[in-house]
């Protein structure tokens, strides 16, 4: 299972180290070319204005929105999520996104860098719970009649799904977790076999 | 859930924003305009300051501190971290900086230092650092102070890439000959780099350094910009090779592109095309020993 990591800015190695340990083969995608050859995407954490930015400058934005709408598993963690979003509520706009997740988000809505913090959540579908960060997070603050909220914290969805597409207010990547790849890698692998 | 299981400002949050950071440029601005422009260029960070090295370099007098009034200006105006600087071992400057909710604090050599002798204890504080270092023992030592990212000093304020080169080299090449080193011989490794022996051992075990490293001081080209991230750079913090060049917008937004595109010479070679007139620059000669600011750090 070929799995890319949008590597343009962010903790991309931190995702290509998670998604190696959950057994997928991790290739880092900067150009479209590259694009064509991976079953699952993962959008990394990061600076989303700066990764929009060169999504749009380097012509990334259109045919990666193609291949989601026509069915490529995407993983989108923190700025990945914002990018996901169809909606981005209040002054701190991300303009330059995908659009293809039903959900309306915050940016920073969690709080500056002091406020950045670890929990244990639990999640759907794993039987323990789950370690995370949240750093300089956004929030999901409306969800599309599609989409299923897999975690909650303090009553607000933290990690959602539409069909083939996840996506998740926290980091799973940076705590030595892999539990929310493995379940990213059995939706691309599920996905290719039907 | 319950909320005891929540923990803020632990050591994996602290190095994970400068993990989200890397790949990206953090560019210093002086007002609300300039931070804007930084935004609008790609920049992951801004670094908030009262003047950028080159000026402080001509003006001379005690640097210091940003006013807080500049910096709630320029965190109201743009939506990436916004980063500021502390004096060495200033650590009320840091208190102040955690009060006014700065996301990352740098504790920097380009301002007139407040201790001849010690460094801020970082472990002391919810908000991260970086610090800058010009070899592997000052990066550790500042590690084992709390810092949580580290860049190369380089010389800010000169346009000139040398020394961030020396001390992009130096870094590396200690951690490669830390690699190969046998276990009883890490001890007096640790001697001789004046660094914490556990540090050293985890340094020795991993490969790399245990947190984030950029670099900094003289980056004034896209090419530039690549060439420290060929050298090992996980990203680069420029200042006043934006500002005193022709076109500040257009050469940060190249920097941007080159630092992301770093091993692609042909993406280098597009994006670094009539920029106009870059920083002039001034050569180490021509800067005396005592001038210099990166031997600034203990």
């Amino acid at each position: 299972m070929k799995i890319g990591v949008l590597g343009l800015q962010g903790d991309v190695a931190e995702h290509v180290a998670a998604l190696e340990t959950a057994g997928a083969t991790p290739v880092v995608v900067r150009r479209v070319d590259e694009l064509g050859s991976v079953d699952g995407l993962v959008i990394p954490g990061g600076e989303s204005t700066t990764i929009g930015k060169l999504l749009a400058r380097f012509g990334l934005l259109e045919p990666l929105r193609r291949r989601v709408q026509s069915g490529m598993p995407v993983l989108g963690t923190c700025a990945g999520l914002i990018l996901m979003a169809s909606d981005v509520i209040g002054a701190e706009d991300a303009p330059h996104r995908l659009g293809v997740l039903d959900v309306s988000v915050r940016r920073n809505a969690y709080g500056r860098q002091v406020d950045s913090f670890e929990a244990a959540i639990d999640v759907a579908g794993i039987d323990r719970p789950v370690q995370v960060a949240f750093i300089r997070a956004p929030a999901i603050e409306r969800i599309g009649d599609g989409v299923e909220v897999l975690a909650e914290w303090e009553d607000r969805p933290v990690l959602v799904r539409q069909k083939h597409m996840l996506a998740s207010s926290f980091h799973p990547e940076i705590t030595g977790e892999t539990a929310i790849h493995r379940a990213f890698v059995a939706v691309a692998t599920q996905n290719r076999e039907t | 859930m319950a909320d005891s299981l929540k923990d803020t400002g632990g050591l994996r949050v602290k190095r994970g924003l400068a993990d989200m950071l890397k790949g990206g440029v953090i560019m210093d601005v002086t007002t609300v305009d300039q931070a804007k422009i930084a935004e609008d260029a790609g920049a992951v960070a801004v670094m908030a300051l009262e003047r950028v090295p080159a000026d402080i370099r001509a003006e001379g007098g005690v640097a210091r501190m940003a006013d807080p009034e500049r910096m709630v200006g320029i965190m109201e105006a743009v939506s990436i971290p916004v980063m500021a600087k502390c004096r060495i071992g200033h650590f009320v400057e840091a208190q102040v900086l955690q009060s006014l909710g700065v996301d990352y604090i740098d504790e920097s050599e380009v301002l007139t230092p407040a201790d001849e002798a010690h460094h801020v204890d970082k472990w002391d504080f919810t908000v991260p650092f970086v610090c800058g270092a010009t070899n592997l023992g000052e990066a550790l030592r500042r590690i084992g102070e709390g810092a949580t990212m580290v860049r190369s000093k380089g010389e800010a304020g000169t346009g000139n890439v040398v020394e961030a080169v020396r001390h992009m080299r130096s870094i590396s090449s200690s951690i490669r000959r830390l690699r190969s080193a046998r276990p009883e011989e890490l001890m007096a490794e640790a001697k001789e780099l004046g660094a914490p022996y556990e540090l050293v051992r985890e340094v020795a075990q991993a490969g790399s350094l245990p947190v984030v490293l950029f670099t900094a001081g003289g980056v004034a080209t896209p090419a530039d910009a690549a060439l420290m991230m060929q050298l090992g750079a996980d990203g680069v913090f420029v200042g006043s090779g934006i500002y005193k060049s022709g076109d500040p917008a257009l050469r940060a937004r190249a920097i941007v592109e080159a630092t992301t595109y770093f091993t692609d010479p042909d993406i280098i070679a597009k994006v670094s095309r009539g920029l106009g007139e870059p920083m002039v620059g001034i050569s180490m000669g021509q800067i005396p020993e005592v001038d210099r600011l990166a031997q600034r750090g203990w």
